[in-house]
């Protein structure tokens, strides 16, 4: 197991908006069937770093993935009211018109009661969905065009905690069941501890890098939040 | 029965409602509600302009209608949420202006539209862009339904988010000019709301809240306009009220 495949390397990367530096000195790599994951508070620039690993922003510095691969993106929210007129079957063909590869996708996410995925949920406004459904749905449609790699931003609320284990569960589950590679987001360091085999710890600049156990003294932890030691239980705003 | 000066009527209406329902739909969902009432009265300088020169008022309202498009276009670009007050101030000084240099003749219709004024060059013009708008968004419809459930989600699809909102936007602008017509410029903005609005109280999927949009549109044209056929009213607000009294029936249905 020494020498995984790289599929990632990110040297240097920084972004600005307009005239603010939202990220600089960005340094990593990441390995195949690795799970990496990405820590720091508010507004320091986590889902930043995930727009421009997808190319959606422009940045300096260097992004490289090993060629040919496909990326699957769980955004941290998405921007819809209640009452969306768009059932969840809609918005699973704009990605996949296969109906059997919908539900195979939706199986794969813990949702496998036939008449449940037919009545409650691909016929569902999307917007109606509790918060750990939507998760599902927003899982399955990554997963839907089979990606090596997943980016999953993290969701600050709307999440009860029993909710919130069953997706880190899930991640797992996935990531061996397809040899999923995942970058993740995350506000939770137990979380992290858990089941991450790197970290990256981001306030504008890179503070910490390297295996959570080894990386996560309380000194990093301290000038990545500020003092703000206890990281157990602390109160997310969203960030954008 | 071609050139009858009713089913030209008609024919006009349907098709201006069922483009109107059908775009209003998506401007509702964009949260673009207000932005679709405003940029209606930036036609009536277009429309002005373009007695002025003895031009079909459909191109001078469509051009002053386009510069509009642009303008929202670039702020929505700029910042995530059209700044509606500046958008607010902006049209309601063109429609000072348009007021101020439309011929006083002229001014009635292009602020009420008068449907029984049209002949088969505009039924001609009504097609052809109706045409147009639904086989435009036939192809932008997937990528502009994931920009707006999340700018983000339809990036990293390959959807290109901006272009796609640019196209729409134009379609929008070509529907408000031909609706001018049927409406006018203080009412057309109804005409792409209130429909939407109806057919979002009983949609539970977005096919069928689009689809009953457009038909409720098209309803509310064909109503109308028989309506005040009949009764010898004036058209244009027969129409909206039409779509009206379709959205207080939806209420009843409401999901």
């Amino acid at each position: 197991m020494a020498d995984k495949q790289t599929i990632l390397t990110v040297e240097n990367l920084g972004v600005r908006f307009d005239e603010n530096e939202v990220l600089k000195g960005l340094t990593l790599s990441v390995q195949r069937e690795d799970v990496l994951a990405i820590v720091g508070p508010n507004g320091a620039g986590k889902s930043v770093f995930f727009r421009a690993l997808l190319g959606l922003i422009p940045y300096s510095g260097k992004i490289q993935w090993a060629p040919g691969l496909k990326i699957g993106y769980v955004p941290q929210k998405l921007n819809i009211e209640k009452d969306l007129p768009l059932s969840v079957e809609e918005l699973l063909r704009f990605k996949q018109s296969n109906r059997e590869k919908i539900i195979d996708s939706l199986r794969s996410v813990g949702i496998t009661d036939e008449y449940h995925i037919e009545h409650h949920i691909l016929k569902q406004r999307l917007g109606w969905l509790s918060g750990g459904q939507l998760q599902k749905v927003l899982i399955a449609w990554a997963i839907l065009d089979n990606p090596d790699v997943l980016l999953f931003d993290e969701p600050t609320a709307g999440i009860d905690i029993g909710g919130e284990e069953t997706i880190y569960t899930l991640l797992k589950k996935l990531k061996e069941e397809r040899d999923l590679t995942i970058l993740l987001i995350s506000h939770d360091l137990n979380i992290v501890y858990k089941y991450a085999d790197n970290v990256v710890c981001i306030n504008k600049e890179m503070i910490c890098y390297g295996e959570p156990s080894l990386v996560l003294d309380p000194e990093s932890l301290a000038k990545l939040y500020g003092g703000e030691t206890g990281f157990y239980k602390h109160e997310h705003k969203h960030d954008n | 029965m071609i050139t009858d000066p009713l089913f030209l009527q008609l024919l006009v209406g349907v098709l201006i409602g069922l483009g109107a329902g059908y775009l209003g739909s998506f401007m509702i969902l964009k949260r673009m509600s207000l932005v679709g009432d405003v940029i209606s009265h930036v036609a009536l300088p277009g429309i002005a302009i373009a007695l002025l020169f003895k031009v079909n008022p459909f191109f001078g309202a469509f051009g002053a209608l386009f510069l509009a498009v642009i303008g929202i276009w670039l702020l929505e670009k700029r910042t995530e949420i059209p700044s509606e007050t500046l958008v607010g101030i902006f049209f309601a000084l063109s429609l000072a202006l348009g007021i101020l240099i439309t011929p006083e003749p002229e001014l009635l219709e292009a602020l009420f539209g008068d449907i029984t004024k049209i002949g088969p060059l505009d039924a001609l013009i009504t097609v052809a862009m109706t045409i147009v708008i639904f086989v435009t968004m036939m192809r932008i419809y997937r990528g502009l339904t994931l920009s707006i459930v999340s700018k983000e989600l339809a990036q990293s699809t390959g959807v290109r988010v901006s272009k796609i909102s640019f196209l729409f936007l134009l379609m929008v602008a070509i529907i408000v000019a031909l609706g001018l017509k049927v409406t006018g410029t203080f009412l057309m903005g109804a005409l792409v709301i209130v429909p939407a609005a109806a057919a979002k109280n009983i949609a539970v999927s977005l096919r069928r809240y689009t689809t009953l949009s457009g038909l409720f549109g098209a309803v509310s044209g064909l109503a109308g306009i028989l309506i005040a056929n009949n009764l010898h009213l004036h058209p244009g607000p027969i129409v909206v009220l039409s779509s009206g009294v379709i959205f207080l029936v939806s209420l009843l249905f409401k999901k």
